[in-house]
Parts: structure tokens; sequence; C-alpha cells
């Protein structure tokens, strides 16, 4: 069952899902709202990232997400080298037996953009492992290509920096990715408020994955509800097909008469 | 001896188990995964697996991240 009438359902990784927003879980205030955001926003997907277990920490996201039926996408979030991604995404298969895993591997602390070379090197690593390689990548049409070509189930390309909110940037660059890809092209980061969304996938992204616009809103479950609606509404936008801009103005009443 | 756990150093018994050494982090049945220098051990095979000193051992989890 898809969330748009007659639509087709996001088929990642050889799954079917009717929800075409992923959510993330970092930078909740509490799992309470977490929770409740994640099932405002509708998702089937949602990713966690992997930790030390720190003994005094409230609570499991995992329960959390189990409770939910949500699949649980692990990332390799913090991780600046191939060899550290490989690692964690080992790590994440055994402690979740899942072998998806959200690839990332960032450059620097400041602008967590991702490293073109090292992210090819893992995702070749981990394609090579049986994994299904899901890369977060910077909004470069040639870079989406190589990891298509390296076997990755789907490209991610950033609107803007993870948490900055700035929307998407460079929508061009994401439209030839669209065009070019045999794979779901689905907007990663960047994502603002709802319109951003919305704007992805009239793009013609297949999905949207987006976590700090809605755990940091001022009402996270609120603003997990527009979400899921732009998503739709986008996905709605880009099947019934945008009027080609016009220069001058076309009557859309007759011309009066008699 | 002694081994780090999750960035702390600890004294424990001379070839103390890697399944012993987790227990002394988590008793979690499930969703968590075990690293000694880094490389990943089955789960099934941390019974098997002997520490030695200086070994350093990681015990993770999934947390809120992404």
């Amino acid at each position: 069952m898809t969330e748009v009438q007659g639509d087709d359902p996001l088929v990642l990784g050889g799954q079917k899902f009717g929800s075409r927003l992923i959510m993330g879980t970092g930078g909740a205030p509490s799992l309470d709202v977490l929770g409740r955001a994640l099932t405002a926003s509708g998702t089937e997907v949602t990713t966690v990232a992997m930790r030390r277990i720190d003994p005094a920490s409230p609570g499991s996201v995992l329960d959390l997400l189990a409770e939910r039926g949500i699949k649980v996408l692990p990332n390799t979030a913090g991780c600046f080298t191939a060899a550290e991604a490989v690692r964690t995404a080992r790590l994440a298969a055994e402690a979740l037996a899942t072998t998806w895993v959200k690839l990332e591997v960032i450059a620097d602390e400041v602008t967590l953009l991702p490293d073109p070379v090292e992210l090819l090197d893992a995702a070749e690593r981990l394609v090579a492992e049986g994994f299904t390689v899901l890369p977060y990548t910077n909004d470069d049409p040639v870079l989406a290509r190589r990891l298509e070509q390296a076997g990755c189930a789907a490209v991610m390309p950033l609107g803007a920096p993870i948490g900055s909110g700035l929307g998407i940037r460079n929508p061009h660059n994401i439209e030839l990715m669209v065009h070019a890809a045999s794979v779901p092209v689905i907007l990663d980061a960047g994502v603002g408020t709802a319109s951003d969304a919305a704007f992805a996938m009239e793009l013609g992204c297949s999905a949207v994955l987006l976590a700090t616009s809605v755990t940091r809103a001022r009402d996270p479950e609120l603003m997990a509800a527009a979400m899921r609606s732009a998503v739709i509404a986008g996905r709605l936008a880009f099947r019934a097909g945008r009027i080609p801009r016009r220069f001058y103005a076309v009557a859309s009443s007759p011309p009066v008469t008699g | 001896m002694e081994i780090v756990i999750n960035g702390t150093a600890r004294e424990v018994a001379d070839d103390m188990s890697l399944d012993r050494a987790v227990e002394l982090i988590s008793s979690a049945a499930t969703g968590i995964a075990a690293a000694v220098n880094g490389e990943v051990v089955r789960r099934g095979s941390w019974p098997s697996t002997r520490l030695a000193s200086g070994d350093q051992v990681d015990v993770l989890t999934a947390v809120q991240g992404g």
C-alpha cells in the first residue's frame, strides 16, 4: 500500500516501501518525542548510528523502531576513512542482523561533506562483501554515476550540508542525477522545512531522508506530519507533471465575448 | 591482566574470554556487537576468543543518529 494512490512503491534493495520518507533519529530531545514523530512521519525505514554502549543511556532506539515495525538502517556516521566505515558497517551487521547500510564517510567536522575518494572506496568494498549500500554523497552527478556503477542500491545526494536546513542548493544537479540513475535517488540532508522535501520529490527524487528538520523543530511531531504530507504532495506533483515556465501570462479564463 | 573496554582500562582475570568481557558492559541478548583491536568478532565466537593483556575491546550498539 503506497501513500499516493496509484503510485508505485519505493523499491530499495529489492524491498518495497509505501512511504517515501526515510527518517533519521539524531537530535530528538527524548525517545518519547522521537517515537511520536516517527509515528507521525509514516516512515518505514529509519537510520541509527553505532556507538560504544553507554550503561547510563536510558531506553533503546531499537525498541522504539521495533515497536513501530520500522526497518532499522544503520549508518556509518562519524567515519572519516573507508576502513573505518567498512568496520562500522560490519559491526552494525553483527549487532542488528542486517546487511543494509547508509554509508557516510565524511571529510571534516565543520562541513560534514562526504569525502568522495574514501566514499567510493568504501562502497566498492562493502558491495563486494554483500552489503546493500546506500551512500550519502555530494550533489555530484559524476560521483553518483560511479557509485551506481560500483553496485550501490541507491544514491543519496545532499541538498545542503547535514543539519544546515539550507534546502536544495543545486537542484539542477539533483535533476541530472535523477535523469541518469537507474537506482533510486534519495535526497539526503539539507532539508529545512516541508517545501524543501516537496521540492526534492518534484525534482524526481524517489524518496527523502531527513532528521534534523523534524527532531529539532519546535514541535517535532507536527513537523513530521508536515514532512509526510510534503513528500506525498511533491510525489503527486512530479507524477502530474508541472506546467512549463513562461515569460508572459497565459489567461486561465476564456476571453470576454459579446 | 589489564585490558581496555570501551576506552576504559580494567583489571580482569588472565585469559578472560570475550563473552565475559562483554558481560561487564552489557547483558543484552541482541543488538550489540564486539570488536577486539578493531576486528569484529562474531557473537558465536565470543566464548572461544581469549583476550590478551593490552587488548582493546569495543562493545557497540545502535543509538540515535543520522
